[in-house]
């Protein structure tokens, strides 16, 4: 079963701008998917429908198999949200908002307390749980959310660019969350602006341009579509000029550092292998970028995948 | 099937203790102003005045005091918790959540509601002191004053939905319900205006409740109660419908 079928998904502003021009898209239950996308690209307004917060125009969404509009409330049952922006009540304590969320998805009482402690436990905000929230940290409340979202189990999670603003610990503690929810069997939607996250954790990907989705594709085949890697090479002497091998495009960044195009036909052996005939020894090498960056960049400037 | 009641007490309990956590801004100064009112118009200026419809002005003027306090804190409960509500955009936890809109809609005005009673209960209290009022009909007193903070915790309602920013929660309390609570037959009857303005006065709805209220405690009115009723009901049916059709079209609400 599909955990979010959507169909034919329009959506026109009052002030007539459309954001969604007719989207298809399929999530499988149990998946990991990336929803990307530039900003005003129709993620979030996506994601609005989604969660209700926004009214669609026309098409249909249902949610492992409940449609949103005829079969509302147990669509919404199966849904968690955690939003972009913080949206709890910033005088309410930590663990009334998350207590008050089992509530409004009728949770009993004694069943609502053990999930808000279990989730602000796993959120590692259980000691946090009498602060009134405007007294968090940023990282504390995006944690608050997801407690909240969490709270009644849903089968289906969205996240909104959960990461955000957050330093890199607590992006790595939220990654492996993530992973655990995920591996737990709930199906996983999240929109970010740090392709690397995209390309670590997820599985499936859709790419959302101008409200049309311009590609959804699984991510190992998508990263296959890669013809050419880039890669900066640290040497260890340093060169007057950039060496000239077959096949391969090399610039030299500074008189230490090379910057080489790689097709993946000839690969990084035959490289070492040229260099080493040239007496160039290289120290280190790393990716010049993230490779889902660049078919990112590839995609939404409506370029041949992979070409340069 | 989910438990759509559990949602409901929740929604509840959580606008009840919003305004009992923060009972010196809630619960504290309708008991200082009322108790001013009574003190000044109706001890020291009262005293000089004599009688209306046979009542004493103390006794008079306490419950059009009671219910103009009861009127503007439902009022008030709800069109600052909702508009709050849509200004933090914490309203998204019960839009996200499979709450119906009428649990929504009954959550929120039932705060009010029970704000305006128990305003009501602490001005009525503070009256004891000046006043001494037994019952008349404790039926016609209740249902009324229930009543009454349905209507008007309705209007909070309706404010807070159509609101965009904290101006415009509260041109309607000053512009609005102030003057229609004062010119309501708090402080006087109709009966003392001069002919063209009894006439206008009777075009104010809140002259209806009051009197109906001032009935129950007192045993007199300027109007008809069953008329005081009708309208009152007529009124909280309109707009209950006009809540819901926000609601459901999600006007102010969502984008």
């Amino acid at each position: 079963m599909n955990a979010l079928s959507i169909r034919n998904l329009k959506k026109t502003y009052n002030n007539g701008f459309v954001a969604l021009k007719g989207i298809n898209l399929d999530v499988e239950e149990g998946d990991f998917f990336a929803l990307l996308g530039p900003n005003g690209a129709g993620k979030s307004t996506a994601i609005g429908i989604i969660s209700s917060l926004v009214n669609q125009s026309s098409g249909s969404v249902s949610i492992f198999g409940h449609d949103l509009m005829t079969d509302r409330s147990r669509a919404k049952s199966c849904l968690g949200l955690v939003p972009q922006e913080v949206n709890f009540n910033q005088f309410e304590t930590v663990k009334n908002i998350v207590f008050n969320q089992a509530g409004y998805y009728g949770l009993p009482r004694k069943l609502a307390l053990q999930r808000t402690e279990l989730c602000l436990k796993q959120m590692d905000l259980w000691d946090k749980r009498n602060t009134v929230s405007r007294r968090l940290s940023g990282g504390m409340k995006r944690r608050v959310m997801i407690a909240r979202a969490m709270v009644h189990d849903p089968k289906l999670l969205i996240l909104d660019e959960p990461t955000a603003g957050v330093d890199i610990e607590i992006r790595r503690s939220m990654w492996q969350m993530m992973q655990a929810v995920n591996q737990q069997g709930t199906t996983i939607i999240l929109t970010t602006h740090y392709l690397e996250e995209a390309e670590s954790l997820c599985r499936n990907i859709a790419i959302i341009d101008q409200g049309q989705i311009v590609e959804n594709t699984d991510m190992a085949g998508l990263l296959a579509r890669l013809h050419i890697d880039h890669f900066v090479l640290d040497l260890a002497e340093p060169l007057a000029q950039a060496p000239v091998i077959d096949g391969y495009q090399i610039e030299l960044i500074s008189d230490k550092v090379l910057n080489v195009a790689v097709p993946k036909e000839l690969g990084l052996n035959q490289l070492f292998s040229h260099l080493s005939a040239l007496h160039i020894t290289v120290s280190s090498l790393k990716n010049k970028s993230n490779r889902l960056e660049q078919l990112f960049m590839d995609l939404i400037d409506a370029k041949p995948v992979g070409t340069e | 099937m989910i438990n759509y009641s559990i949602a409901l007490r929740t929604l509840v309990n959580k606008e009840v203790f919003r305004f009992i956590r923060i009972w010196p801004q809630t619960l504290l100064p309708p008991a200082i102003t009322t108790a001013l009112y009574f003190l000044i118009f109706g001890k020291l200026i009262g005293s000089r005045l004599g009688t209306v419809h046979g009542a004493s002005y103390m006794d008079y003027i306490v419950p059009g005091v009671i219910l103009m306090s009861v009127i503007s804190h439902a009022y008030a409960n709800v069109v600052s918790s909702f508009f709050s509500s849509k200004f933090q955009h914490n309203i998204e936890e019960l839009l996200v959540a499979p709450v119906p809109n009428w649990v929504i809609l009954f959550g929120y005005v039932s705060g009010g509601i029970i704000r305006g009673l128990l305003v009501g209960v602490v001005v009525a209290l503070i009256s004891m002191v000046f006043a001494d009022i037994a019952v008349h009909n404790m039926l016609v007193t209740v249902t009324i004053a229930i009543m009454t903070a349905t209507l008007f915790a309705l209007a909070g309602f309706i404010n807070a939905v159509l609101a965009e920013s904290f101006d415009d929660i509260s041109i309607i309390p000053n512009f609005v319900l102030t003057p229609l609570s004062y010119l309501g037959g708090v402080f006087y009857s109709v009966d003392m205006l001069p002919g063209v303005w009894q006439t206008i006065s009777m075009g104010n709805p809140i002259l209806y409740m009051i009197n109906a209220f001032r009935y129950g405690l007192i045993g007199v009115s300027d109007v008809d109660i069953q008329l005081a009723f009708a309208m009152t009901g007529g009124f909280i049916a309109v707009l209950t419908l006009i809540s819901l059709f926000l609601l459901y079209k999600g006007i102010g609400i969502k984008n």
